[in-house]
């Protein structure tokens, strides 16, 4: 196997910085917690900017009104809306978006995708935040993420994959606030796609674990640079508390660990984007190490900041909700680990 | 722009390798700049991108070629000749490569002291000035190789009166002159890997002085930044190393299966392949640049990884209550992941040791990439010969 391509090319360097400056403009810290109290959560203005931007329809072909990019660019976005804990509907959409790509022999799919691209529509994946559920489905399906403002579902549902437009949607109080869920409830079976809705479901879910390994990554980036300048500018004892070793060394532990995340999460999006053989390895290393890695980069974040990371003003508790939900989305690193054991011949 | 798999074909039409002596053709190989193509012409390179290096490497593996065995001259390789290259005058550099890229000639590192480790710019061996020599004497220690180098790469205290970053000297010392000493020093696997090195009056020409007189800091530490590179950064397959042999060992041994040993393995695998990439990362950054501070990151997880794995291992395996062999022996090549697990596990307390303890490369990267302040100093505008020792 010849190795993985895990620089970012100079393209997806100019999208990053697209990206960056439009949500450090439009998503800073006191837009996002004004934002997530109200009572519209997800930020569509911001979305919309987004889709002019071309940035939500990266993987979707051009003949289907998409960039015709591929995962590697959408991992980047990603990133981006990691690193702001942007309020947008970017997981659901992605979800959606690769279920979409699978089915995309189906008219009716290729038409969704189309209007997902012009924006005209926001297509969400209808299966819990947690990851699926086996057995029959319910009529009602537990903490959707991004349900809220989506205008059709994509419902798993007996084998097949249904295309929904009626459903009722009920807010729920979220653990994460810049990625609330709803409980979502379907009066009917919609119009039935083409083709295998298990398998449709398994690439959503494989596109969906790569994308928020990138966004992982940029939140635990997020964690370390804010931490990392409150200590340079905190005095306690006549020093900067960054000057003491007992704190500096666990900063760079931690600097150390998203050298091996973002490793991880580039590798995911690379074996996604060259269709690689090896893709569900990259995928369940990346998502079982980006998890965790965000997990305490946050948690360090918080402790860091002492007693102004525990306020609510401060955005230290956005990340770190945001990071802990991340980790139980579409699987524990402990699940992921679990697949990961038979993949690669390691019997418990 | 040259191209270097036309000089790969010219090398082997001329200097076939299944009838040429090894050494003939290792020094074919260097004398046609294919041995680091990125070092200059007529000192074993074409001046060109690091990152062609690899296609030499690819080409010559496929046509069978013999190679330098680069794990029994990683010092020269990894740290000399880069200092060499970057200090070193002509006639020096021409003396000295070529045999130390063939092998011929073995390396050794000449830094750390009984009473310098981690704070090596507090060196004490001294070095005075005799005409147009040098006399040299002090007391050397950890030193991999000794007992097979014929040159060394050395620090010196040149001037005790300037404060200790400023008054030290970088030499390349012949072992085999008198008044080098070498004596071996068991370590904890009961082998003797590395020695202790007594230097008596050793007398070295001044033309084997790298750098200027005092300016040994700077010298060294283009020297420690390869260094790191160099046990950091090399690109392995996938369960390439330590975790290849602990999970190898974790198939054969079902019987000894334990849910939490079961996570641990997962956990360290999952850090093990992510090392591996982030490795692959930065050798993609270096291709065509100089090392940069993530060299401390790949450094810092490796010596983790390693030990939690040869803990792991001894768990997991069949006889982890025996050890194959206590007698001293005196190998001249460092193997992390060769002869038992009672080994491995002992060997690797010495990863996050040498090359810069893992403390030592925490401080780098919290000051370096990360920008924080350092702790007070207290040694800084001190005299060397005023600090307490």
């Amino acid at each position: 196997m010849s190795d993985p391509n895990l620089l970012t090319s100079d393209v997806e360097e100019a999208l990053r910085a697209g990206v960056r400056d439009l949500l450090a403009d439009k998503a800073d810290a006191d837009a996002v917690l004004g934002r997530v109290e109200s009572s519209s959560p997800l930020d569509m203005d911001l979305w919309r900017t987004l889709v002019d931007l071309g940035a939500t329809s990266l993987p979707i072909p051009e003949s289907l009104g998409g960039q015709g990019a591929g995962w590697r660019e959408a991992a980047v976005v990603a990133e981006e809306v990691g690193r702001a804990v942007a309020p947008v509907p970017f997981l659901g959409s992605t979800l959606a978006t690769a279920a979409l790509l699978h089915l995309s022999d189906d008219t009716d799919a290729q038409e969704a995708l189309k209007s997902m691209a012009s924006g005209e529509s926001v297509v969400v994946l209808a299966i819990p935040l947690s990851g699926p559920v086996d057995g029959p489905l319910a009529r009602t399906v537990r903490s959707v993420a991004d349900a809220g403002v989506a205008t059709r579902f994509l419902v798993p549902a007996d084998g097949g994959l249904h295309l929904v437009e009626a459903a009722s949607v009920e807010p729920v109080v979220s653990l994460d606030l810049t990625r609330p869920v709803w409980d979502v409830t379907f009066a009917d079976s919609g119009v039935r796609l083409t083709g295998s809705g298990e398998s449709a479901v398994d690439s959503a879910l494989l596109a969906g674990s790569a994308m928020l390994a990138a966004e992982q990554v940029g939140i635990a980036e997020w964690c370390l640079t804010t931490t990392v300048a409150y200590l340079k500018q905190r005095y306690q004892f006549g020093r900067p508390v960054g000057s003491f070793q007992a704190l500096k060394h666990r900063l760079a532990d931690l600097w150390q660990s998203i050298v091996l995340a973002r490793a991880a999460a580039l590798n995911a999006a690379d074996a996604l984007a060259t269709s690689s053989a090896d893709t569900r390895v990259a995928v369940a290393v990346a998502q079982s190490l980006c998890s965790t890695v965000a997990v305490r980069a946050a948690e360090e974040c918080v402790q860091l900041h002492g007693g102004i990371g525990m306020t609510w003003e401060h955005p230290a508790h956005l990340y770190l909700k945001r990071a802990k939900a991340d980790e139980l989305a579409l699987g524990t690193p402990g699940k992921h680990r679990a697949t990961l054991a038979s993949l690669v011949n390691l019997p418990g | 722009m040259t191209d270097v798999r036309e000089r790969v074909a010219a090398l082997l039409a001329e200097h076939d390798p299944a009838t040429t002596d090894r050494l003939d053709f290792l020094r074919a190989r260097f004398d046609a700049g294919l041995a680091w193509v990125h070092f200059p012409e007529g000192l074993g390179g074409l001046g060109l991108p690091r990152a062609q290096q690899e296609i030499v490497e690819a080409e010559l593996a496929a046509a069978g070629a013999p190679d330098n065995d680069p794990r029994r001259i990683g010092i020269g390789l990894g740290m000399a000749a880069p200092t060499i290259l970057a200090f070193g005058s002509e006639e020096l550099k021409k003396r000295l490569l070529r045999p130390l890229w063939t092998g011929e000639e073995v390396w050794c590192q000449l830094f750390s002291e009984p009473g310098a480790g981690s704070d090596l710019a507090a060196l004490g061996t001294r070095a005075r000035r005799d005409g147009d020599d040098w006399l040299v004497t002090g007391q050397k220690v950890w030193t991999s190789s000794a007992h097979t180098a014929r040159w060394a790469i050395l620090v010196t205290r040149t001037d005790p009166d300037v404060p200790k970053h400023a008054g030290m000297t970088y030499f390349v010392c012949d072992m085999t002159d008198p008044g080098v000493e070498v004596r071996p020093l068991r370590q904890i696997t009961g082998e003797a890997e590395f020695n202790e090195v007594f230097l008596t009056d050793v007398r070295i020409p001044d033309a084997h002085r790298l750098g200027e007189v005092g300016d040994g800091w700077r010298v060294a530490q283009t020297t420690l930044m390869n260094e790191r590179v160099a046990i950091g950064g090399r690109s392995t397959p996938r369960e390439g190393g330590m975790i290849g042999v602990v999970s190898d060992t974790w198939r054969a041994n079902p019987d000894r299966r334990t849910p939490e040993a079961h996570d641990r393995l997962l956990k360290l695998w999952v850090e093990a392949e992510a090392l591996r990439l982030a490795g692959i990362r930065l050798r993609q950054q270096l291709a065509n640049g100089a090392p940069g501070p993530e060299g401390s990151a790949m450094k810092l997880a490796f010596a983790r990884l390693a030990q939690e794995l040869s803990g792991l291992e001894l768990e997991i395996t069949e006889d982890g209550l025996r050890y194959d062999d206590w007698t001293l022996r005196r190998p001249d090549m460092v193997d992390f992941t060769g002869r038992d697990a009672g080994y491995r596990y002992l060997r690797a307390k010495g990863n996050s040791i040498e090359g810069g303890t893992s403390e030592i490369l925490r401080n780098i990267i919290a000051e370096r990439v990360l920008g924080l302040p350092s702790e007070p100093r207290v040694d800084k505008d001190v005299a060397w010969k005023d600090l307490p020792k």
